[in-house]
């Protein structure tokens, strides 16, 4: 694995993809582009922290031979992560299902018109819990 | 692995994310980001993150995008367009975020150095230990399931809870 | 809703294709300590070999195969087994420390073998939270 020729430009390449799917949850009312940009904006952060596992010179962390730490990656971000790839997707689910129940009371995706109809049957204010 | 091609490979992810998020088509904007996550899970390949490509090559390429679809049959592919004064104000707010976040990235380390706080100070205790303590040679599995376990641990209570909330949320009894 | 493919070419590819991603699934579960693997990828290629068996032969071939209440003690088992590990701990040193298991003599083999016990149940609890909410968010309508 080489690097460092690079400079600071895949930090670049990382904090283009996290404004794009900022951008998304930011101006798109529609609640599944908004989940689109929210899984846009997790795997960039994702990619940011696998671009710190990498060192010059050094191969992928499965040991063969002696245990040489400056021959290896850092396993460290790649552990963490693994399993925060697998909770995106739970999590996914999670919101996905919240989208289907959404739709089958209001009718629509658009956060406007969810909130107009919301107005229309509640006129003075959201109901009390 | 030749920086030229990683390069190319940061570059061409951006084209993906910008198409899934420009489509007007919500059915073909999950497709692109189907796309999306296979071109992610190969940089991540090209990065040596081979674990994390693995996995990613499954659930952003394959299990996102087909749970997506299964939301989108039971909800609707149409969007409305966007409101051009609410795109104005995001592209600030996007604009501004992207400038401060720039100018962190100035403070830090070239990448690649083998020599920054991230890759001396705990993680070549796990390289130089794993076989010796866990007869593990896949040092991302001892860390995963052996030194940082509880981590591990809880994410896995966190998965099982998102999915059980799934469950109760369209339960069949839930009406 | 997902229906039963009409290509043949389709369908009998997957009958074909299905067996063997579960094959793979376990040995990337198995071999784990040596190579790229673990419970987190393996967990989510059995769960994505469910899934495609919805996609291309119906949700009535899911059903055939798997219970919802099945999945969900299947979830809650491999927590459960990732628990029990743990706890085997506080016989030894602390929890989650296996060099107390019993069984294979050395602290480091017990190490080894409290590795793979926990990502068996790290790959139970992903497959099947996978196929779970697969399987709620492919309902039909009016099962919800």
């Amino acid at each position: 694995m080489s690097g460092g020729g690079l400079g600071i430009l895949p930090y670049w390449a990382a904090i283009a993809l996290l404004m794009i799917g900022l951008y998304t949850t930011v101006a798109h009312r529609n609640l599944m582009k908004k989940l689109i940009g929210m899984t846009v904006f997790q795997t960039a952060i994702i990619l940011f922290f696998l671009l710190l596992s990498v060192k010059r010179r050094a191969t992928l962390p499965i040991l063969a031979g002696p245990p040489d730490a400056a021959a290896y990656m850092n396993p460290l971000p790649h552990a963490l992560m693994l399993t925060a790839i697998v909770v995106m997707v739970a999590t996914t689910g999670v919101a996905l299902a919240i989208l289907v129940r959404v739709h089958a009371r209001y009718d629509s995706i658009e956060e406007d018109v969810i909130a107009a109809r919301v107005a229309t049957e509640h006129p003075d204010g959201p109901a009390g819990p | 692995m030749s920086e030229s091609l990683l390069a190319a490979l940061l570059a061409l992810l951006v084209v993906p994310a910008l198409l899934a998020i420009h489509a007007g088509d919500l059915l073909l904007a999950t497709l692109t980001l189907g796309g999306y996550g296979f071109a992610m899970a190969l940089t991540w390949a090209a990065l040596g993150a081979v674990d994390v490509a693995f996995t990613e090559a499954v659930v952003g390429a394959g299990a996102t995008t087909v749970l997506m679809l299964a939301a989108l049959l039971r909800t609707t592919r149409r969007r409305s367009p966007l409101p051009g004064r609410l795109r104005w104000a995001a592209l600030l707010v996007v604009g501004t975020v992207g400038l401060a976040l720039g100018a962190v990235t100035a403070a830090l380390p070239p990448w690649g150095d083998p020599d920054t706080p991230a890759a001396v100070h705990v993680s070549p205790r796990y390289l130089t230990s794993a076989v010796a303590e866990t007869a593990t040679p896949n040092v991302v599995t001892a860390v995963l399931a052996d030194y940082r376990s509880y981590d591990t641990l809880i994410e896995t209570v966190v998965i099982v809870t998102a999915g059980l909330g799934c469950w109760l949320l369209l339960g069949p009894r839930s009406r | 809703m997902i229906e039963r493919h009409e290509s043949v070419v389709v369908t009998t590819f997957v009958r074909v294709l299905v067996p063997l991603a579960q094959l793979f699934g376990l040995y990337v579960l198995v071999h784990g300590h040596e190579s790229p693997g673990g419970g987190f990828q393996a967990g989510v290629i059995l769960g994505a070999s469910y899934i495609l068996v919805a996609l291309a032969l119906g949700r009535e071939a899911l059903e055939e195969r798997v219970n919802e209440r099945a999945c969900v003690a299947l979830a809650a088992g491999g927590v459960l087994l990732y628990v029990a590990t743990g706890a085997v701990g506080f016989a030894g040193t602390a929890f989650l420390d296996y060099a107390a298991l019993p069984g294979p003599g050395s602290p480091v083999r017990a190490r080894w073998l409290g590795i793979l016990l926990i990502e068996i149940g790290v790959a139970l609890a992903v497959a099947a939270t996978l196929v779970l909410i697969f399987c709620r968010l492919a309902a039909r309508d009016a099962e919800t």
